[in-house]
């Protein structure tokens, strides 16, 4: 109960902080975010739209853990678990692909760009949209689990290519990109003021622990609803 | 011959004298081949493209031919009824290298008669570099199968046996996909054979990825 309150407290605070703070270009105080040159107060988008990337990805591979253990134990609770990350990882894939195309049309200048970062998400879209797909097209349970769960890391165990393809083909306009005089790689190495670094991984924390409370919350609706469904 | 390859040939032969007798795959692909292919002169009329948007059609071309052609050897043998018999008389994974080798060799002949019909009928498409192109499309074919293979085991078992099948393809094998059209976009632009060195290397990887984990998981799909 005490870190659902945390977690309330902490994404509050960091709502009220990372829109409310004063940017200013020499900051004085402790409270005065940087102006970032080029990015201006467009900058706070950090705080809320990567932190959305960050869960979708690890909502990913959490429902690939639960898909290897679905098929090394067959126990139904594990699939309903892999899917209940899933479903969660598609709502903040879609949310991070939002709000990052409203915040490129304002800051690159259109909606979709094909950048490395978009492709990725793109796909990431794709591959939950035809694990659905699947889900949805066979009805025998332990069946539709096992079909699922190999394909949850078929899928899993491809996607990481893109991190070597993506560079190789185009330049990007996400930190890290080829083309990047901050140096191009996978990791980004954060160049962020001490507030926004506090504020960014205070985000981080919140919005993970967001997860683990909705993740915990599904399955065990889905556990009813499937109870519901047995008695008839 | 150990016992095991016993089991992968005889599966491969199975395969492919049945379709030697219906032809249903091979005219299948075939006949999307030249349809396709006829879609992309028709669109293109009298104007030229870029060598890179050529490269990109040619492999949506054997992206989709393929995704209509692929899934028939696993759909067959839900179809017939022959699973249960086929997973009594042989082991999965024996059953899964036969039906891969199957696929391969249908991708093989039919990026052959693709590429043929391709380099003949579309005039601005022109290979510089040979030998990128040679190694790009065998290596691709034999990821193009793997990824195919395995997709095409789960659609079996699922209800939907057609629609869904370039659906749950389509991701998996973007990674594979990207990375030959470069390779062709290389080649078409005369690049030297070591430029293509990084392609190489991710395809091959690609294929080890997939071969190891399909044959791994198939045991999960092929047996109830």
């Amino acid at each position: 109960m005490a870190w659902k309150i945390f977690m309330g407290v902490l994404l509050t605070l960091v709502i009220v902080l990372g829109i409310g703070l004063p940017m200013s270009p020499h900051p004085q105080t402790w409270y005065e975010l940087p102006v970032i040159p080029g990015l201006e107060e467009k900058a706070r988008i950090i705080f809320f739209h990567v932190p959305t990337a960050w869960l979708s990805t690890l909502a990913f591979l959490t429902s690939m853990a639960y898909a290897i253990q679905y098929l090394r134990k067959r126990d139904p609770l594990d699939d309903i678990k892999s899917s209940a990350a899933a479903g969660l990882g598609f709502v903040f894939c879609v949310l991070a692909t939002l709000t990052g195309a409203v915040w490129a049309k304002f800051n690159w200048g259109s909606y979709w760009n094909w950048d490395p970062r978009e492709t990725s998400i793109f796909v990431l879209l794709l591959i939950y949209g035809a694990y659905f797909s699947l889900r949805s097209a066979v009805e025998q349970e332990e069946k539709r689990a096992a079909l699922s769960s190999v394909y949850s890391i078929i899928a899993a165990v491809t996607a990481p290519f893109f991190i070597f393809i993506m560079p190789r083909i185009m330049t990007g306009l996400h930190p890290g990109a080829k083309g990047d005089p901050n140096g191009a790689g996978p990791v980004v190495e954060f160049k962020m003021a001490p507030p926004m670094r506090v504020i960014f991984f205070a985000s981080l924390i919140g919005f993970t622990l967001l997860f683990i409370w909705m993740f915990r919350l599904r399955v065990r609706t889905a556990q009813l609803e499937q109870a519901h469904h047995a008695k008839g | 011959m150990s016992s095991y390859a016993r089991s992968v040939m005889s599966v491969f032969l199975k395969d492919w004298r049945s379709e030697l007798r219906t032809r249903y795959a091979m005219n299948a692909l075939l006949m999307f081949v030249v349809t396709t292919i006829a879609i992309v002169l028709f669109s293109l009329g009298s104007e030229g493209a870029p060598s890179d948007a050529l490269s990109g059609m040619l492999w949506t071309v054997i992206f989709f031919s393929a995704m209509s052609g692929l899934s028939r050897t696993f759909v067959m043998e839900e179809e017939r009824g022959t699973t249960f018999t086929l997973q009594l008389l042989a082991p999965p994974s024996a059953v899964f290298f036969g039906k891969l080798l199957f696929n391969l060799v249908l991708v093989l002949g039919l990026n052959a008669v693709t590429i043929l019909l391709y380099l003949a009928l579309i005039t601005g498409f022109v290979i510089q570099t040979l030998s990128i192109f040679l190694v790009a499309v065998l290596l691709g074919s034999l990821g193009f199968a793997a990824a195919a293979t395995v997709i095409a085991a789960i659609i079996a078992r699922a209800n939907t046996r057609g629609t869904l099948y370039p659906v749950l393809s389509f991701p998996v094998l973007l990674p594979l996909l990207l990375t030959v059209i470069n390779a062709t976009r290389l080649a078409s632009e005369g690049a030297y054979f070591q430029e293509a060195y990084g392609e190489f290397q991710i395809l091959i990887s690609y294929i080890v990825v997939v071969v190891v984990v399909s044959s791994m998981l198939f045991e999960y799909i092929w047996k109830d």
